[in-house]
């Protein structure tokens, strides 16, 4: 997540409800430092949890206006004060809220570049294979190597084939 | 008891001399269910029994034994898992339909319906994260034919907790540090850990103090890498600084405080030797002294493996196990003391 006033990467999170309004604040370092708000430090993710937990508690205004899961009913308050989600479809529900939040307790990882199941379009090694493919792809076709090209496409399509119905890949 | 409990994971590894044992887990969960915490009676028991099916058929190469946690029975026998690692203090604690799989080397152990469907671990002794790591995703591949594991595009594996999500891999070691501890250099470690983004435990777990100079360490990262890059920011920065430490810490020993140093194994045997009465803090202690010994040659009729099983058969429950009639709590010690005199002779 960027910051407010920049293209940096926001390191401080901030929602707050007043008289039912929400607002969200997120800066970078530099700008959080300017407007007198002290930037976490490196801290472990069950304190970092534990702390949303508790500034969570203490807004109790939120409540009116927190969103809910449609899958499983779980409202973004009870998942502050638990710190357990309640289903996968909650990642959707609150996929917003949870950006900020995972991004912080993950150190600034905003996607999953790991293992994908077979089902859902393939192994480690694929995955890594298309990433490959792709960027030698674009290179290919910046130097109008056009005959390389047509080789690396007809190679990508075979392994998209195998994939089907993989998701597309979310641009990172 | 349907296994002999020499765990394989206890035996001598690679780095056996600083790290007892590592650990490799992935947290996944049964795609169309809610989470455990959410999920109602019925999902939990069919979550429960398509999971015992699932892992009935699983073709480990060896056994997959199969332990319904809800049975009567299975108290003592919670306790006594709990003691060897292989289901966590929660899951031993919770009042819902819940098992845990264990093959009877102790490497594999697959707890079902713990805060996410399967936690899946497997358990190596010393250093060999690598292995750890082919081996779980093997029988990540394995089960994830059988069954659609939740999944995104964008967040990867869905766990209950978002601390978990991505990879859901979660790699941490046991590593026994008694030099540094005499060095009185632990706090370094600590800090360093931390500043890593590592979590630093004791012997069992969360909140559970240093007990034996064993400190478990683990990674807090599961998203925007790999497995395999994961385990390389945990296993190639901070793990050989940490074990170089210790080793230093106990050459400084061996090189400049020899006396003292003996005096605090050769005291240590003394006491295991003859103690009559002696609880599991003070046992511990000790035989972290005796460890550390037998590490730097320095007791040569005591087997690192033997050393590593005692940790845990002085703890309650397998005292309990191993005795024929039932123990109260003060016989807890006596038991132990006697247990402890007859494996050092
Ligand atoms: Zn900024
Ligand atoms: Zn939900």
């Amino acid at each position: 997540m960027k910051c407010d006033h920049c293209d940096k990467a926001a390191v401080v999170h901030e929602v707050t409800v007043k008289n039912g309004e929400k607002s969200e604040v997120h800066l970078c370092k530099e700008h959080a430092a300017a407007a007198g708000i002290a930037v976490p430090t490196d801290q472990p993710v069950n304190q970092l949890l534990t702390q949303l937990v508790l500034s969570g508690k203490t807004r109790s205004g939120a409540k009116a206006a927190s969103p809910t899961c449609p899958s499983c009913g779980l409202t973004f308050a009870r998942f502050r004060q638990s710190g357990t989600l309640g289903c996968p479809g909650c990642y959707d529900a609150f996929g917003r809220q949870l950006a900020g939040l995972i991004e912080r307790a993950q150190c600034g990882a905003t996607h999953h570049t790991g293992k994908t199941p077979r089902r859902a379009g393939g192994s480690i090694d694929r995955q890594r294979l298309i990433h490959r493919l792709v960027r030698e792809l674009d290179e290919a076709v910046a130097a109008e190597q056009y005959e390389r090209a047509a080789k690396l496409r007809d190679q990508l399509t075979c392994l998209e084939r195998d994939d089907a119905p993989g998701p597309a890949e979310s641009a990172g | 008891m349907k296994w002999s409990t020499n765990s394989a994971w206890l035996e001598q590894g690679p780095e056996s001399d600083v790290v007892l044992s590592c650990r490799a887990r992935l947290a996944r969960n049964i795609a169309g269910f809610p989470f455990v915490a959410r999920a109602s009676d019925n999902q939990r028991a069919e979550i429960f029994n398509l999971s015992r099916q699932v892992l009935r058929q699983l073709d480990l190469g060896q056994d997959l034994l199969w332990f319904d946690l809800r049975e009567a029975a299975a108290n003592e026998l919670m306790l006594l898992l709990v003691e060897r690692h292989l289901i966590s203090r929660h899951h031993a604690e919770m009042d819902l339909p819940r098992a845990v799989a264990i093959t009877p080397d102790e490497r594999v152990s697959i707890m079902v319906n713990e805060e996410d469907h399967l936690r899946m671990q497997f358990l190596a002794p010393g250093l060999q994260f690598e292995h750890a790591l082919l081996e779980i995703n093997r029988i990540d591949d394995k089960v994830e034919s059988r069954l659609d594991f939740a999944f995104s595009s964008r967040w990867g594996y869905l766990t209950a907790c978002p601390t978990n999500v991505g990879t859901g891999i979660r790699f941490s070691t046991m590593l026994h540090l008694p030099g540094l501890k005499l060095a009185k250099d632990i706090d370094r470690v600590r800090r360093a850990a931390k500043d890593m983004h590592l979590a630093v435990r004791g012997y069992y777990g969360e909140g559970s103090d240093s007990a034996g100079d064993f400190y478990q360490i683990s990674n807090q990262i599961t998203l925007g890498a790999s497995e395999a890059d994961i385990l390389d920011a945990f296993s190639a920065k901070i793990l050989p600084q940490i074990i170089a430490y210790e080793r230093k810490a106990r050459e400084v020993l061996v090189s400049k405080r020899s006396t003292y140093l003996d005096d605090r194994i050769f005291r240590a045997v003394g006491v295991l030797q003859s103690a009559r009465i002696i609880d599991v803090k003070e046992a511990m202690k000790l035989l972290s002294r005796i460890r550390l010994g037998v590490c730097l040659g320095r007791l040569p009729d005591f087997e690192l493996a033997t050393i590593n099983q005692l940790f845990l058969r002085i703890q309650p429950a397998h005292l309990r196990m191993m005795s024929p009639t039932p123990l109260r709590d003060e016989e807890l010690s006596i038991a132990r003391a006697a247990f402890i005199r007859k494996t050092l002779g």
